[in-house]
């Protein structure tokens, strides 16, 4: 799985990643986390708010961070 | 409605007991003050502490309440749904809708960027954008509360229509002014995408609970700013003597409203600071047009914004934008020193 935060360094989007990496601590899953800083890729996901996370290639959320409980079931659907 | 859901709900039963006390604020703070702790009446201790106690717990409630329901009607909007309603908009009604519209969109100085980018991908112009990206940090919510809450709502509403007077004003003539030139080229290489944002569908309880979540990231952030900001007011409101802020910040000092603006652009401040600290000048003879050039030029234009900026526009078109708004600021304080 490949889970990737959005977001060009605020202090949300460190925020995302981190409850991100715990969640997938919590769950045990296999998943790579990385975070994507160039605007350019960020654009192509056609996302105007950051920090924004992408589960497999899926846009999941943008502008907001989105709670544990969110993201589980975002990550456990697939 | 599963009990999941009804949950949501029961803090709203709180409502009432909160108005009460809120009404009952003042009486009971005079009460503390004058009768249990037996303090002086009219001397400057006593004031600046009944002012204190008064205006901390007041500000505080109103704050709660009013950003609970803003963070309800944010819920219905998001930059893509504003991006969509914009698109082939002309000018003018272009201007008007983009600054409405930045006044209820979720936005965070920190996503200008691919905002920016996002509107201009999709075509829209030049200037509508600027009318956006003025009216969503000028026109803010914690400051609308806190001027209802504190001069009642005659001000609010003059602040919210000369606001949007000047976002719209000034993202018309930026348009007008063709200056797509001064845009750094690469904004015109992006490619956006199609952004499928799924579970957009949000229940009446999702709303409620964004409102929670709106209340808890904002009154956490800024409860501190106004405590300090009220802590100065109250020292201003019992201790500087009755129109010491005439000669300088009064109507007949005329330079006072530009170096008002001078002062205020390159100063960053949240509303919530700055609010309690106008109320006081004002108190002490400022004049209304000249504190509140003050006020919309610490939170409308700041310098952390423009650093932002400059990655997407050449410094000339951060100049006239600053240019622009900043004289529409003065004008409105002219204008405020007139009428009143």
């Amino acid at each position: 799985m490949r889970l990737e935060i959005l977001g060009t360094g605020c202090a949300k989007c460190s925020k995302l990643e981190e409850i991100t990496k715990e969640v997938v601590k919590e769950l045990c899953i296999d998943a790579e986390v990385t975070k994507v800083r160039d605007i350019k890729e960020i654009m192509a996901y056609g996302v105007m708010a950051t920090p924004a996370l992408v589960v497999d290639g899926v846009v999941r959320i943008a502008g907001k961070i989105p709670s544990k409980d969110e993201i589980k079931k975002w990550i456990s659907t697939i | 409605m599963d009990k999941h859901h009804m949950r949501a709900f029961i803090p709203l039963l709180l409502l009432p007991a909160g108005a009460a006390l809120y009404f009952n604020l003042e009486r009971g703070v005079n009460y503390i003050v004058y009768s249990i702790m037996g303090m002086e009446r009219s001397s400057s201790l006593t004031e600046a502490l009944r002012f204190f106690m008064f205006e901390v717990p007041k500000v505080l409630m109103l704050l709660t309440f009013i950003v609970f329901f803003v963070g309800i009607l944010r819920s219905f909007f998001s930059p893509e749904k504003t991006r969509k309603a914009l698109e082939g908009k002309p000018l003018f009604v272009g201007n008007i809708m983009a600054s409405a519209l930045g006044i209820v969109t979720p936005f965070c100085s920190c996503s200008a960027i691919p905002l920016f980018l996002g509107f201009m991908e999709s075509g829209i112009p030049l200037g509508v954008t600027f009318s956006f990206l003025i009216a969503a940090p000028m026109i803010n919510e914690v400051a609308l509360v806190l001027l209802f809450g504190l001069f009642g709502w005659k001000t609010a509403l003059l602040y919210a229509g000369t606001g949007l007077f000047i976002a719209i004003a000034s993202g018309w003539i930026i348009g007008k002014l063709n200056l797509t030139r001064y845009v750094e080229e690469w904004v015109y290489e992006i490619k956006a995408g199609d952004m499928k944002l799924e579970e957009l569908r949000l229940n009446p309880a999702d709303r409620i609970n964004a409102g929670y979540a709106a209340v808890r990231e904002i009154v956490s952030r800024v409860w501190i700013y106004i405590v300090i900001g009220i802590g100065v007011g109250a020292g201003i409101h019992g201790y500087v003597p009755e129109n010491f802020m005439a000669s300088l910040m009064g109507k007949s000092a005329w330079w006072s409203i530009p170096a008002a603006v001078l002062i205020g652009v390159p100063m960053y401040s949240n509303a919530a600071g700055i609010i309690p600290i106008v109320q006081a000048l004002l108190e002490k003879g400022a004049s209304l047009g000249t504190t509140l050039a003050f006020m919309m030029s610490v939170i409308g234009l700041s310098l952390p914004e423009m650093i932002i900026l400059k990655k997407v526009l050449k410094l000339p078109l951060i100049f006239i934008f600053v240019g622009i708004v900043a004289t529409g600021i003065m004008l409105v304080g002219y204008l405020f020193n007139l009428i009143y």
